[in-house]
């Protein structure tokens, strides 16, 4: 190993030591108590515990004034329900308009585009607090359908940014030639444009699910308990005696799960590089 | 009526029109040649026959039926791309297998017809490799195979040997009129270069402005072209080209080449007054190192090209003209500055108009 190279190592290591720290210390808190937590100064080393688990899945959060019924788990399913669902609509939406702005020009196409895009420039509250009034009067008020229809506020503008871009880089050459082989254009679309943009479509997907996890604001305003995500949900940690930080932490530890698998999952198309080989370089 | 018959075709983007009330009839089984120098609207052109852009105005019939209308899916026409366009996600074998999979043909026929193509054309072995794992020659022939495979009626190849290094190149100027004979096609092939269109085309048609110049057998293009823009294509070297103005005297029509005066045939008599362009190629101009009676010259350099040497002759008033003879003579070893006596074939020159470049 050369001087370089060590160098570096230890550059990388560094590097991961400063992104990775906090990550690794909330993972720590989750297996304290808030006595351990809150230690000054505060130490690595103490016995771990799996109450903060426990309490999670089971629903009661004991605190030093009495236990206190909490709903993670159901929060959690909120989560998964809305992210998952705001992205798979987004993508039945975004991916044919995302293949029409990249492929045909039209009369205020551009225009459309991008007033999809301002809607991630608008402040949240200023819409909210109007389509709260709406939500109550039409019924959509603390119901998923209603969220997941807001939540397309955060995702569809993403699907359908990322994925114009990777459907302008599809030749378009590649798609004639699959028609004068004789099929028909939505045959074309979903045999030929949709694969070869699949990287960015994952990418957008991932990207789209993440931010919708961690919105915040929608869910607090447009839902009530039954309805809303880990986001909302982990305010039941602030509670009368103080906050409970060990709590938090595992919380955090069991929201991020479902996006690192995703990442990890989905890393493979997101790295795939689009050109593979047939057109010449 | 052509099997393939294209009239007043038409296509500009924005102001700048790229085919031009372009007409021309190809019969069943022909090998049309389009050639053009680059940016001329080849790919254009055949993009306009498949359906891939729609044409401002004009028609085009295969086998009597209009398909100007049509989708590119619906005019049954198979087409070599200049970039391969291969499905980068599907194998060799898929990718020739498509054109067939649209027409319900059964698996069994599917797997039988594209091998039986693949074989054809030495690609049997890499048929299970994506587009990426092959080589630039293998890909070209996928894509060839592609557009053959279903067996359209009608074949667009755009410049398929373009990217292929000069030995493939080679190769396939010989396969591929034996490959396409087999499938019977009717094919319009487009390239920019000369020698590619006279080789491989029945016919070759000049693409000029938008509109076919000339279209015609390739030696007739080569020994007549119609105007002087199409005389100026084709040839390697250039065409020698000198402005002349012929005078009728006492001995007969005569013109000035380099300060010596020549006497043309009887027959341009016509000519006589007349400002224009007199051309004659390389090979039709004689080159003796011995004083005779031809113009005095000079022989200012001398390079073999394609088993010809070039010589290039500078003379009075700045003329040049290029002079070519078959390798093998007495000239092979010459080098340096000589003076020399130039003989010019007046019976295969050429005269064209100063105005339209029509020939005379």
């Amino acid at each position: 190993m050369n001087g370089k190279s060590v160098l570096r190592a230890v550059a990388l290591t560094l590097i991961g030591l400063f992104f990775l720290f906090p990550l690794f210390w909330v993972v720590l808190m989750s297996f304290m108590t808030n006595a351990d937590i809150l230690r000054n100064p505060p130490s690595p080393f103490f016995t771990p515990t799996l109450h903060n688990y426990t309490a999670l899945v089971s629903g009661n959060l004991g605190t030093n004034v009495g236990t206190q019924k909490i709903d993670y788990m159901l929060n959690l399913f909120n989560s998964t329900v809305l992210s998952g669902f705001s992205v798979i609509l987004s993508l039945i939406l975004g991916v044919p308009a995302a293949y029409a702005f990249a492929r045909y020009k039209f009369r205020l196409g551009e225009d459309m585009a991008f007033t999809l895009l301002s809607f991630r420039f608008a402040p949240p509250l200023l819409v909210l607090l109007p389509l709260l009034m709406y939500f109550q009067s039409i019924g959509l008020y603390d119901t998923y359908f209603g969220l997941v229809w807001v939540y397309q506020l955060i995702t569809l503008p993403l699907v359908l940014w990322i994925v114009r871009g990777y459907f302008e880089d599809v030749s378009e050459d590649i798609e004639l030639a699959y028609r004068l082989d004789g099929h028909s254009w939505l045959r074309t679309f979903f045999r030929i444009s949709i694969p070869l943009a699949r990287p960015g479509i994952a990418a957008a997907a991932l990207l789209s699910f993440i931010f919708a996890w961690n919105n915040f604001i929608f869910a607090l305003i447009l839902g009530s308990s039954g309805v809303q995500p880990v986001t909302v949900g982990a305010l039941a940690f602030v509670t009368a005696s103080g906050i409970e930080y060990g709590q938090i932490a595992a919380a955090l530890v069991f929201s991020i799960m479902p996006t690192l698998v995703l990442a990890v999952f989905t890393q493979r198309y997101l790295v795939e590089g689009l050109s593979l080989g047939a057109i010449k370089g | 009526m052509a099997f393939l018959e294209i009239t007043g075709l038409s296509k500009s983007f924005k102001d700048h029109k790229v085919i031009n009330d372009l007409s021309i009839g190809i019969e069943k089984g022909e090998f049309l040649a389009v050639f053009g120098p680059s940016g001329c609207g080849k790919t254009v052109f055949l993009r306009l026959i498949a359906g891939m852009m729609p044409a401002d105005s004009g028609e085009i019939d295969i086998d009597g039926q209009s398909v100007v209308d049509a989708n590119p899916e619906d005019r049954d026409i198979g087409m070599a791309f200049q970039n391969y366009a291969l499905y980068p996600h599907m194998t060799a074998f898929d990718n020739i297998a498509s054109p067939l999979r649209s027409r319900h043909v059964t698996a069994a026929e599917v797997d039988a017809r594209v091998k039986e193509t693949a074989r054809m054309l030495r690609i049997d072995h890499v048929l299970d490799h994506l587009p990426k794992a092959l080589s630039q020659g293998q890909k070209q022939r996928t894509a060839l195979a592609r557009s053959l495979v279903g067996r359209p009626s009608v074949v667009l190849l755009d410049d398929p040997l373009r990217n292929v290094d000069a030995k493939i190149r080679y190769e396939m100027r010989f396969e591929l009129p034996r490959v396409l004979r087999r499938y019977e096609s009717t094919v319009i092939y487009v390239t920019q270069d000369y020698k590619e269109a006279m080789a491989l085309g029945d016919r070759v048609a000049v693409l000029v402005d938008g509109a076919f110049g000339q279209a015609a057998a390739p030696h007739e293009i080569y020994d007549s072209p119609s105007t002087i823009r199409i005389a100026r294509l084709f040839g390697d070297p250039p065409i020698n080209l000198l402005p002349v103005r012929p005078i009728t005297g006492a001995a007969g029509t005569e013109m000035s080449v380099a300060g010596s005066t020549v006497r043309l045939p009887a027959d341009r008599a016509a000519l006589s007054g007349r400002e224009c362009m007199f051309g004659i190629r390389s090979e039709n101009v004689v080159v003796s190192l011995e004083p005779n009676n031809g113009i005095p010259m000079t022989l200012d350099a001398i390079t073999p090209v394609n088993n010809r040497l070039v010589m290039l002759l500078g003379g009075n008033e700045g003329t040049e003209l290029f002079a070519s003879c078959p390798q093998g003579g007495p000239m092979d070893r010459l080098r340096g500055r000589h003076n020399a006596w130039i003989t010019l074939d007046l019976a295969h020159a050429h005269f064209f108009d100063n105005g339209n470049g029509a020939r005379i």
